[in-house]
């Protein structure tokens, strides 16, 4: 009996040699703990070397296999063919964001933007080594903990309506990662963070969609991380306002 | 990158309090002057609400009530039509929903003081 298959329409694209992005289509073994990004190994190996993806733990982990699969933002060590069957599965780049080469997008801009909301701790003056570690409670660990989780997969910029609109938003995971430092019993850098994450194109772009929270695989809740941002923005907001000398 | 001054938060503090009044005061208020007061689960008289409605502490209800639920439905509706794709017409979506947001304003407070 000859083996069962599925097949997978995957896109390739050589920007400057195609002209514009087309699905190829392969046929792999369906096996049942096989995810999707084992049928892309599997290509890669056997049919099509020149197939181009990014990937590395394949444990859900590092965050560099995220793709579109039948048109939702995926990590593919995490989409099982069984999920799929019979199939196709469409595998196309992650939405929203520049194509490199088929499946592998640009981070440049996600790149700039999570820098730009300074995700690490922030001290006025840094403690001595000699003094020893910075101590938290539990508590103070669960008020940011659940943030702490992004790996930077990008699936809520693909998912996210308003940065496929206009990419100057600075995006879910960004201002999750900025919010996360923000609730930090460590930090100290609010007064420097907080500005950037309220500016036009920060919180206030969001629509609330929540889609972000929808296909996030760590169960990180960017949509919360903004509206909980805005909250505390239109607070300072009114306050300098009605005290112009206390504004920052 | 601009850290343009914004005014975003303006109008999204009066989003925000137009949804707490629109998610606990009018459905309430619905109940009331909707279902129970018509169909006589409530015992009140026209003239009691007639002259309940004159109260300074009543019209400031009403004003709270009617106006701020506007500025709710101007932010989504302003938010809608920038997702469905009218992006290019940001600016005047802005000014069409917040206008009549105030004009309902101005509205009420002229039909409450009259």
């Amino acid at each position: 009996m000859s083996e069962e298959t599925i097949t997978l329409e995957v896109t390739r694209y050589r920007p400057g040699h195609d002209r514009e992005p087309r699905a190829q289509t392969f046929s792999v073994p369906y096996r049942k703990d096989w995810v999707v990004l084992d049928a892309l190994n599997h290509i890669k190996d056997r049919t099509d070397g020149t197939l181009s993806y990014r990937w590395s733990c394949r444990m859900g982990v590092c965050g560099s296999c995220g793709m579109m699969v039948n048109g939702v933002p995926k990590l593919t060590c995490a989409a099982f063919l069984r999920d799929y069957h019979p199939g196709p599965i469409r595998v196309e780049p992650l939405a929203n964001f520049p194509v490199v080469r088929d499946l592998v997008i640009s981070l440049d801009d996600f790149m700039e933007k999570l820098r730009r909301v300074k995700p690490w701790i922030i001290r006025e003056v840094e403690k001595p080594v000699a003094e020893g570690e910075y101590l938290q409670t539990p508590a103070q660990l669960d008020l940011y903990k659940q943030f702490s989780m992004c790996i930077n997969c990008m699936l809520c910029y693909a998912a996210c309506p308003v940065y496929g609109l206009d990419p100057v938003f600075i995006g879910p995971a960004a201002i999750a990662l900025g919010y996360r430092y923000n609730l930090d019993s460590r930090d100290e850098g609010y007064r420097i963070r907080q500005p950037i994450l309220t500016e036009a194109v920060g919180v206030w772009d969001c629509t609330f969609v929540g889609e972000c929270s929808v296909v996030c695989p760590k169960g990180v809740d960017p949509a919360a991380a903004i509206q909980r941002s805005k909250v505390a923005g239109a607070k300072e907001w009114f306050m300098s306002m009605l005290l112009p000398w206390g504004g920052r | 990158m601009s850290t343009r001054k914004t005014s975003e938060p303006f109008w999204w503090g009066l989003f925000s309090v137009g949804g707490v009044v629109a998610a606990f005061l009018v459905p309430v208020h619905l109940f009331l002057h909707g279902l129970a007061v018509p169909l006589g689960w409530i015992p009140v008289s026209p003239a009691r609400i007639q002259a309940l409605v004159g109260h300074p502490l009543i019209k400031l209800y009403l004003f709270v009530l009617i106006a701020l639920p506007l500025y709710h439905w101007a932010h989504r509706f302003r938010f809608i039509l920038e997702d469905v794709g009218l992006h290019a017409l940001r600016a005047p979506i802005a000014v069409l929903s917040y206008g009549s947001a105030v004009v309902g304003t101005v509205l009420t407070l002229w039909v409450l003081l009259r």
